[in-house]
């Protein structure tokens, strides 16, 4: 029992991705820890979706294996949840917030179990996890960017996963969407769920996640936020594209002000 | 009841079932956004059939037999589907110039060969050319039973696939995450668009088929936000096309069958179109109009509560019709009470809006909602204390809001 609860939630070893010959994630290794909550991080173009969707097999992988909670991914599906980023989707779709929610239950019903009054409450209660419930009837398409962001987080909910994957949930998003996904993946996480979420914005990661996995086409460090999250992970990660004023507010102790000779160019 | 006799009930009959078919089956390609793909496939059944007439006739046997002819048009319409398939996935094409290009030379090609049939087999190739636009005087019950049991079976198809084929066609990736396959999935739905066109050959014609597949989905979709109950309604309005339709054609000697079901499919979406609630267009006209009178109305009303001049023309008509000026341009008393009363929910605005921890509730602002429609009356009394308490304060700030307002 202790140690089906010690099994890594998602284990990849060796997975090379590539978009016609050039590889958009090269052997990438990566150990997620139970009940963490895992940022991938790394700059535009690093492979930080590709890895997600590699995982989940939405596009093929040339080589390396995935394991979830020990076994195939096949077997695991039913544990794993996935909120896509937004983009993926036709919004002028004719269905309503609380049917998108019901789409995550539609592999535990089959293909003929009908939709009984239990898994309509269940639907209604993840939109109302998500602070969304005045809006189940609403057509998807007429929803603003943050709030079709929580229909998706209520939609990976209903399907009662233990593994959450999610692709960069706050970009685009307001700030009342954040605090509210936020406060729900903390809540998650307080269940013993794990998360692990492509994440872009820097200066939140010691906020929001425990561990993080920093990648740019290979993997550059991994860890809990304490170890691998530094200084010199993100110089190697990002190169010279991070802006020195974000470095000096991640890291004000390890980056001290430097001399007034060298601080006195322009900024 | 008309009587309009054995063999034109059988048709209209037949021509219901086919249009219930074609509705609900080209509803899940309209989701898709694959409608055009089902033209691509009822084209490339040319060529099979004149195929499957030449080899039966060869073969020393009937070349009109429906079921041969059937099968040889489904054979070379997948045929055309993995070209379209093949050129989309191997080649930079993309699928709508796949689609042209196949649909043209299988065409093209099966014209080719009718011609070539006639020349060499003069007489016996009687009856091919119906293939084109449908031909329903010889139909027998037989190829209704034929017509009913293809259709049944692709609904039942359909009814078992609905859930993976709604959710391929909302978000596919998500749909892949959920242990389907994006591409099977569609492939079923190409099946049963095919097996849907090559039973409907008979009846309405490779040319005409696209439209029973493509009219009713576009025709339910103005009717309802849900894929289910587009998918139910197109085949409600697909059936009743191929019913009216083939009912129509039977009253007069020379009416085709299957342009007249087109046609009124084709007035069906039309209706759908003007009518329909919220998506209509008329709905949308009228809301427009709504909208732009509460505007006035609302503009008009600061406007007097400041003492502003109203200038445009439409807001004095409004305000004069509605009994809350004089023709003069001077407020009533009616007009000045409506008016004390649409300012005072402005000011009432301006400070929920001010204050961070009712953002969500200020949200809702968009210069015409009524505030009380959005606070409880606890609220509502929570907020004129707060007015009260600043209004030494905030006072300016308010007056200034509003005066960027009301002007425009």
């Amino acid at each position: 029992m202790n140690d089906l609860s010690q099994t890594a939630p998602l284990k990849v070893r060796g997975l090379t991705v590539s978009y016609g010959a050039t590889p958009a994630v090269f052997s990438a290794d990566i150990t997620v820890q139970p009940g963490a909550m895992t940022a991938i991080i790394g700059p535009n173009g690093a492979g930080k979706s590709t890895l997600l969707k590699a995982v989940l097999g939405i596009i093929p992988r040339l080589s390396g294996q995935v394991e979830v909670y020990g076994e195939s991914f096949d077997s695991q599906r039913a544990r794993v949840a996935y909120v896509p980023q937004r983009a993926s989707v036709d919004w002028d779709f004719p269905t309503r917030v609380i049917d998108v929610v019901q789409m995550g239950l539609y592999r535990q019903l089959g293909l003929l179990g009908r939709v009984r009054g239990q898994h309509r409450a269940l639907a209604q209660e993840c939109l109302s996890r998500v602070g969304m419930s005045d809006f189940a009837a609403r057509q998807i398409g007429q929803l603003s960017g943050g709030q079709q962001q929580r229909v998706f987080l209520a939609r990976a909910l209903a399907q009662g996963a233990d593994l959450y994957l999610l692709d960069e949930p706050f970009a685009g998003v307001d700030a009342a969407t954040e605090k509210a996904i936020i406060e729900v993946l903390k809540s998650l996480k307080a269940e013993g769920k794990t998360i692990l979420a492509v994440h872009h914005d820097l200066s939140t990661v010691p906020d929001y996640f425990d561990h993080v996995f920093i990648i740019n086409k290979t993997p550059v460090a991994e860890g809990t936020v304490q170890e691998a999250f530094t200084q010199d992970a993100l110089q190697r990660a990002y190169g010279g594209r991070l802006a020195s004023g974000l470095l000096d507010q991640l890291f004000p102790v390890a980056n001290p002000a430097p001399p007034a000779s060298f601080g006195a160019g322009p900024a | 009841m008309i009587d309009i006799g054995y063999n034109a009930t059988l048709v209209a009959i037949g021509a219901g079932l086919l249009g219930v078919a074609a509705g609900v089956i080209g509803a899940f390609l309209y989701f898709r956004k694959r409608s055009l793909m089902s033209d691509a496939i009822s084209h490339a059944t040319l060529p099979g059939v004149a195929i499957a007439f030449l080899v039966m006739v060869a073969l020393g046997g009937e070349g009109r037999n429906l079921v041969g002819l059937l099968t040889g048009a489904a054979l070379s319409s997948l045929a055309g589907l993995w070209l379209v398939h093949w050129i989309n996935r191997n080649t930079r094409l993309g699928e709508d110039a796949a689609i042209g290009a196949i649909l043209s030379v299988f065409f093209g090609f099966g014209i080719v060969l009718l011609t070539v049939i006639q020349t060499i087999g003069a007489g016996r190739q009687a009856g091919l050319e119906s293939f084109l636009l449908g031909s329903t005087a010889g139909m027998l019950r037989a190829d209704a039973y034929v017509i009913a049991v293809g259709g049944a079976l692709a609904l039942i198809a359909c009814l078992i696939l609905r859930r993976p084929m709604t959710l391929v066609s909302f978000d596919a990736e998500y749909a892949a995450t959920q242990g389907l396959r994006p591409g099977r999935v569609d492939m079923a739905m190409m099946t049963l668009a095919l097996a849907v066109t090559v039973i409907g050959l008979k009846v309405v014609g490779l040319i005409l088929i696209v439209a029973l597949l493509i009219l009713p989905a576009v025709a339910a979709r103005f009717w309802s936000d849900r894929s289910e109950v587009v998918a139910l309604l197109a085949g409600v309005i697909g059936g009743v096309s191929g019913a009216v339709g083939a009912v129509i054609s039977s009253l007069a000697p020379g009416l085709p069958t299957g342009p007249i079901i087109v046609l009124v499919a084709a007035a069906l979406f039309t209706v759908s179109l003007i009518l329909a609630p919220t998506r209509g267009v008329l709905a949308g006209v009228i809301a427009q109009l709504r909208f732009r009178h509460r505007v006035h109305m609302r503009q008009g009303l600061l406007a007097l509560a400041h003492g502003h001049r109203v200038h445009e023309g439409y807001t004095l008509r409004l305000l004069r019709r509605a009994g809350l000026i004089r023709a003069d341009g001077v407020a009533t008393s009616e007009g000045q009470r409506e008016a004390a009363l649409a300012a005072q929910d402005e000011r009432r605005w301006t400070v929920l809006r001010g204050r961070p921890e009712a953002a969500t509730l200020a949200a809702h602002y968009d210069g015409l909602t009524p505030i009380d429609t959005v606070l409880t009356s606890d609220q509502l009394t929570e907020l004129d204390r707060l007015m009260k308490q600043g209004s030494d304060h905030g006072h300016a700030t308010i007056r200034r809001a509003e005066r960027g307002r009301s002007d425009g």
